[in-house]
């Protein structure tokens, strides 16, 4: 297979899945969040931060981000407080994968 | 491409990592050695800004940018430190109510001690800031703790870095493996990217001193703590080390530790000792 054919199949599979993660997420946000959803989304984030925190490697947008959640689902908006959630849990697993990976990685900037 | 190793080749990539090894005896690479570190770190400013007299890093960006520097030429005709100088002053010479003052708590009555702060207590087996010494020194003598990001606190360590000006740096790592770790330790804090920005101090202050940041040129690392306390017309005042800290980290959207932490007492350490030889400059003033 050539260079070209292979680019040209790669983009066709792309656009192939494009349909298909529209259709996913429009059937996921069709599938209204209920508070179970919320509170099990919520302490997993909160877990993830306070791994964060033992850590020490907390972000303050991770912060920021479980406080419009709580707001949310204290307005009744639960779709919102789970999407916030969600997020801050993607935050919180980022400072603790940067907080690992820089347990070694710090030495690379040091001046030698 | 990918790299297929056969067993023959496999088996002498394994001898030569094995013999490379062998070369290093194990934990030789994580031996601190602060003397050499110092002298790099010093090797690199002068290599990178090979017009900077040395002793001119403690003027941070005004070192680097001569339209800021005029600036500042100007303004030190009116130091804008100059309220919190006097403040300070009155303050350190005010006695608490069991009649002792600071001077009685620190070397020479307090005055020119600058320079040798922060020192390894070989009692505690823990780094003192200075900002830490007046704290312990009020509740000594039965008084509460200033903040260690408010005004007194900065008032206090600008008198103090006053009488010091144009002392070099001296900061001593002791023979103990604990000053040694401590000093590890601020390195360590120093080189390491935190927040969502993915940041280290060294982003800003090693890779990109005298670039700009918005508004901002940024300061090189040498020499960096020797103008503190700073009053900064970003924020309207003075800034202690331990607020100048906390703002970094949050700047790049980390969550500070607490001011005083052994952590940040650590990273001063490491800061100062390689900044050693260079004069005390404190109070200074940013833009």
């Amino acid at each position: 297979m050539t260079m070209i054919q292979s680019r040209a199949q790669m983009r066709l599979s792309i656009f192939s899945l494009i349909p298909v993660l529209l259709i996913a997420g429009t059937a996921s946000a069709s599938a209204a969040g209920s508070e179970t959803d919320f509170r099990a989304a919520y302490a997993a984030a909160e877990a993830a931060e306070q791994e964060a925190g033992r850590l020490r490697n907390q972000w303050t947008v991770t912060a920021a981000a479980l406080a419009d959640a709580k707001t949310a689902a204290g307005k009744g908006d639960f779709d919102k407080a789970i999407s916030s959630a969600k997020e801050a849990e993607a935050l919180a697993k980022a400072s603790i994968f940067q907080a690992t990976s820089e347990k070694e990685a710090w030495k690379d900037l040091e001046i030698r | 491409m990918v790299l297929v190793l056969t067993p023959p080749r496999l088996v002498l990539a394994a001898l030569a990592a094995l013999a490379l090894s062998a070369m290093q005896p194990a934990g030789a690479a994580e031996q601190p050695d602060p003397a050499a570190d110092a002298k790099a770190f010093r090797n690199y400013f002068v290599r990178k800004f090979p017009d900077v007299k040395l002793e001119d890093f403690v003027n941070g960006p005004y070192a680097l940018n001569e339209d800021m520097r005029r600036q500042w030429e100007e303004k030190e005709q009116f130091p804008p430190y100059e309220f919190s100088l006097e403040m300070g002053k009155e303050m350190f010479a005010r006695a608490f109510p069991n009649g002792r003052t600071y001077a009685d708590c620190f070397p020479n009555q307090g005055v020119g001690i600058r320079q040798n702060y922060p020192y390894f207590d070989d009692r505690e087996g823990k780094v003192v800031t200075l900002e830490l010494a007046l704290n312990r020194c009020r509740e000594t003598n039965g008084e509460k703790p200033f903040s260690y990001l408010g005004d007194e606190m900065a008032a206090l360590t600008a008198y103090m870095a006053f009488t010091s000006r144009g002392k070099p740096f001296d900061i001593k790592i002791p023979d103990d493996p604990r000053a040694l770790e401590a000093y590890q330790n601020g390195k360590r804090y120093f080189y390491t990217r935190r927040g969502q920005l993915n940041f280290s101090c060294a982003t800003c202050h090693v890779q990109n001193p005298g670039e700009r940041m918005r508004a901002e040129v940024l300061a090189p690392a040498l020499g960096i703590l020797n103008a503190m306390p700073i009053y900064r017309s970003d924020w309207g005042g003075m800034g202690t080390i331990s607020r100048r800290f906390t703002t970094c980290n949050s700047q790049i959207r980390g969550v500070p530790l607490a001011p005083q932490d052994e952590e940040y007492r650590d990273l001063e350490y490491y800061l100062s000792y390689v900044s050693n030889g260079l004069p005390i400059s404190g109070p200074g003033a940013r833009p």
